[in-house]
């Protein structure tokens, strides 16, 4: 005992000093900043600083040790392996996007806020303690050993590579925006350059060196992400607490603002009503140019083109000569006119949408399924339900986290860990929300019916660096902002919250190297799950059960290097639709692990047939799912009562229930070893059973 | 070894523990998200339902893990099945 608080005390002085240490080095390049030193610089700094302080924890802690390798030991106290798993689990899809699709969403959004926190419940009450207790080192570790043989373990093996693959390339690709956002670098070279920050962490240390690393980086993720939000409260509200401030401040006006943008009575109203009568115009036009493609073809596109041409000839020619601007228009429209029926229907198609969604009234934040009628609210409540319970089942089933939970010294500390764990990744997603809110009532409330001629700063700053972020037209001519004349991008939120609120640029370096923080520490801890997976569960336990240490941990390490890389060479593919890639992840280690691991703990009489169809079942029917009705792989058949493809864990969950159930029905009950494994599982401590197995 | 009636009373009252607590779970997720619309007619730190969804649910579960933790290693500790201290 009095070794371990010992250990802890230094573990509290060490990151004291460090919290310090990392406050100070902000307030240093602030003075840089002041003394003038150009904000690519700061970039620079923010960027190698951080990931040399993560490659010194990462040196600090290397090793040769099995246990310290792949569990850093057993004995990461509850509160730090809390913070190491809210880094390990808020990704730079937690960190960067989710404010934005708050915002984009309003109600619907709170999905994501709800599944990722609620999942901590599962593995609290389902299976951190339990997987403690069993105490090896891999989630495939469990199923191999509670069912018997190498299938259910190589069942485990393939599911857990296939989530963390489609996860850690989401991963990466944050990496190498925030890189190439903040230093001006080529998206391929921040993937590579933040792959070095991954892999200098993971590689000496394995599981001890990322634990280590994950918590300072929390730390950092934890005080990027608050400072911002706070000053913007107080700015906005004069409290600096925004989970309040946000609800009794800001959503009223909001609410009174959209109500006053949906009335064409109001003069807010009827400006409104004006761009949005262009806009659908505009989707009429679209939608005629469509139609006459139809009847048409290619020599429809012909007309079109020489008509565009003739005007372009006529306003050249015109005297006295029309405005640049209305030229530069005309030339445009001809340069940028589809070269075939395929692409001219593609574009005509997109702009249709784009000009309807522009076309339609402001969605009210707080409503909850709004839709145009009863079905379609229906239609929303269901697929709302049922995207919480394939997140939050995920959550509960994703390896890189149920993995986490070996390393604590005891069943006791493992419980003890999810609630930190879930205390400290609920204060970053119980503000997310409040952020969206007070930046649509900036939005709404200072930049709606402020002058074209003088947008505030960020606005043109940001319209200047990125148009998918920022983009910003004066539609009706009026000069005047109307909302439905911005198109914001998700990720401009968080990203643009310093500029709001007014703070310095050394603020927005702050930014984003939390951002880097959250990217990079999932990946950490992803890229050790595949590694581990093969090094352990396929070289150590199926190929050389005789292998030395050694040479165990050589073939983890040079895994790693080769996971690393291919992973990095798939990202600077840039393969499209990573928000789906992320979804997908965790509707297949739902279907595939929940069940098995579950049941495993709570079913003495679940055997290896059973676990095998279960696994199988589930993790088949979620990807047939999502083959068949996801568009990016072109099938596109009806969807099964209306669930969208990301939600297909929503079939895979309950079908891999039933078949563990009946498969294990079907055939013999498992060994008296596995029940008494059983049993064993269940009690932190059972007298007599010999107390060095529980250490 | 084999199991006492101790252990199995210990077990069935860590079920149900676990059954009372996940159904506090379901009810904050899944039945309050189910009349979000109704709940957001009333109006108390915002719209109820909205609120819930964004902040509310996410407290009880924070709870949930909190009182588990707390009551299971009190458990351990009455039925004599906790882990010795290291």
């Amino acid at each position: 005992m009095s070794g371990n608080s010992s250990f802890q005390r230094q573990l509290r002085r060490y990151y004291g000093f460090y919290t310090g240490g990392f406050v100070l080095f902000v307030i240093v390049v602030g003075l840089l900043e002041m003394l003038g030193v150009p904000n690519r610089m700061l970039g620079y700094l923010f960027l190698f600083a951080t990931i040399f302080l993560y490659a010194g924890i990462g040196f600090m802690s290397k090793t040769a040790d099995v246990s310290e390798y792949y569990v850093a030991g057993r004995r990461v106290p509850a509160v730090f392996n809390g913070m190491a798993t809210g880094a390990d689990w808020m990704s730079a899809a937690s960190f960067i996007g989710m404010a934005g699709t708050l915002y984009a969403t309003g109600y619907d959004g709170l999905a994501f806020v709800m599944g990722w926190t609620g999942g901590y419940c599962l593995v609290a009450l389902l299976l951190a303690p339990y997987l403690r207790k069993f105490g090896q080192f891999t989630i495939p570790d469990f199923l191999g050993a509670r069912y018997g043989g190498n299938i259910p373990r190589l069942i485990g093996v393939f599911a857990a590579i296939l989530c963390s693959f489609t996860y850690v390339i989401a991963q990466i690709y944050g990496v190498g925006i925030i890189t190439s956002r903040f230093t001006g670098l080529e998206f391929t070279i921040g993937v590579f350059v933040g792959l070095a920050g991954i892999l200098v962490c993971s590689f000496l240390g394995g599981m001890k060196a990322v634990t280590w690393t994950q918590v300072a980086q929390y730390i950092i993720l934890i005080l990027a992400y608050m400072i911002p939000v706070v000053w913007l409260s107080v700015k906005h509200t004069g409290i600096p607490v925004p989970q309040i401030s946000a609800y009794t401040v800001a959503l009223p006006k909001v609410t009174a603002l959209e109500r006053e943008f949906n009335d064409p009575a109001t003069p807010k109203g009827a400006s409104e009503e004006a761009v949005r009568r262009i806009f659908r115009e505009r989707a009429a036009a679209a939608a005629a140019d469509l139609a006459g493609l139809e009847a048409g073809g290619e020599g429809y596109l012909e007309e079109r083109k020489q008509a565009l041409e003739i005007r372009l000839a006529e306003l050249r020619a015109a005297e006295p000569p029309v405005e640049e601007r209305v030229l530069d228009a005309a030339e445009r429209d001809v340069r940028n006119f589809p070269h075939d029926a395929e692409a001219a229907r593609q574009a005509w198609g997109a702009a249709r949408t784009a000009a309807l969604a522009k076309s339609a009234s402001v969605k009210a934040h707080a409503e909850a399924f709004a839709a145009e009628d009863e079905a379609g609210r229906i239609k929303a409540k269901k697929n709302f339900l049922a995207l919480v319970l394939c997140l939050m089942v995920g959550t509960a089933a994703l390896p890189h986290i149920l993995m986490r939970f070996y390393t604590t010294p005891s069943v006791r500390e493992a419980r003890r860990s999810v609630f930190w764990s879930l205390f400290f990744i609920f204060l970053l997603y119980f503000t997310a929300p409040a952020l969206a809110i007070l930046v649509k009532f900036e939005v709404y409330s200072n930049l709606v019916g402020s002058a074209f001629a003088q947008l505030p700063a960020w606005v043109s700053n940001w319209a200047a660096v990125d148009k998918t972020l920022m983009a910003i037209n004066d539609i009706n001519r009026d000069g005047i902002v109307q909302l439905a004349e911005i198109t914001i991008g998700g990720d401009l939120i968080v990203l643009a919250t310093p500029e709001i609120a007014g703070l310095p640029y050394v603020i927005s370096g702050l930014v984003a190297a939390g951002g880097l923080a959250a990217a990079l520490s999932t990946a950490d801890g992803l890229l050790l799950t595949i590694a581990n997976a093969l090094s352990h569960d396929v070289y150590y336990k199926m190929i050389d059960p005789n292998a030395p240490t050694t040479r165990r941990l050589i073939a983890s390490k040079t895994l790693l290097l080769v996971v690393a890389l291919t992973a990095a060479y798939v990202t600077s593919l840039k393969p499209g639709n990573i928000l789906f890639l992320v979804g997908a992840a965790f509707s297949l280690a739902g279907a595939a692990f929940f069940p098995a691991l579950v049941l495993g703990v709570f079913w003495k009489r679940a055997n290896q047939t059973g676990a095998v169809l279960g696994m199988l079942l589930g993790l088949g029917v979620t990807i047939y799912y999502m083959v068949r009705t996801y568009p990016f792989f072109g099938i596109n058949e009806p969807l099964w009562w209306d669930i969208d493809p990301i939600s297909a864990g929503i079939f895979g969950i309950p079908l891999g229930f039933a078949g563990v159930i009946v498969g294990s029905l079907l055939s013999p009950a498992p060994s008296r070893g596995i029940q008494d494994l059983v049993d064993h599982v269940r009690y932190p401590s059972l007298k007599g059973e010999g107390r060095a197995r529980s250490g | 070894m084999p199991l006492t009636d101790r252990h199995r009373e210990y077990w069935r009252r860590n079920l149900s523990l676990t059954a009372t607590l996940l159904a506090i779970w379901f009810v904050a997720t899944f039945v309050v998200s189910w009349f979000a619309r109704e709940l957001n007619e009333i109006v108390l730190v915002g719209p109820l339902g909205f609120y819930m969804g964004a902040q509310g649910a996410l407290i009880v579960y924070v709870l949930i893990i909190w009182y588990y933790a707390r009551r299971m290693n009190r458990l351990d500790r009455e039925y004599g099945v906790e882990e010795e201290e290291d």
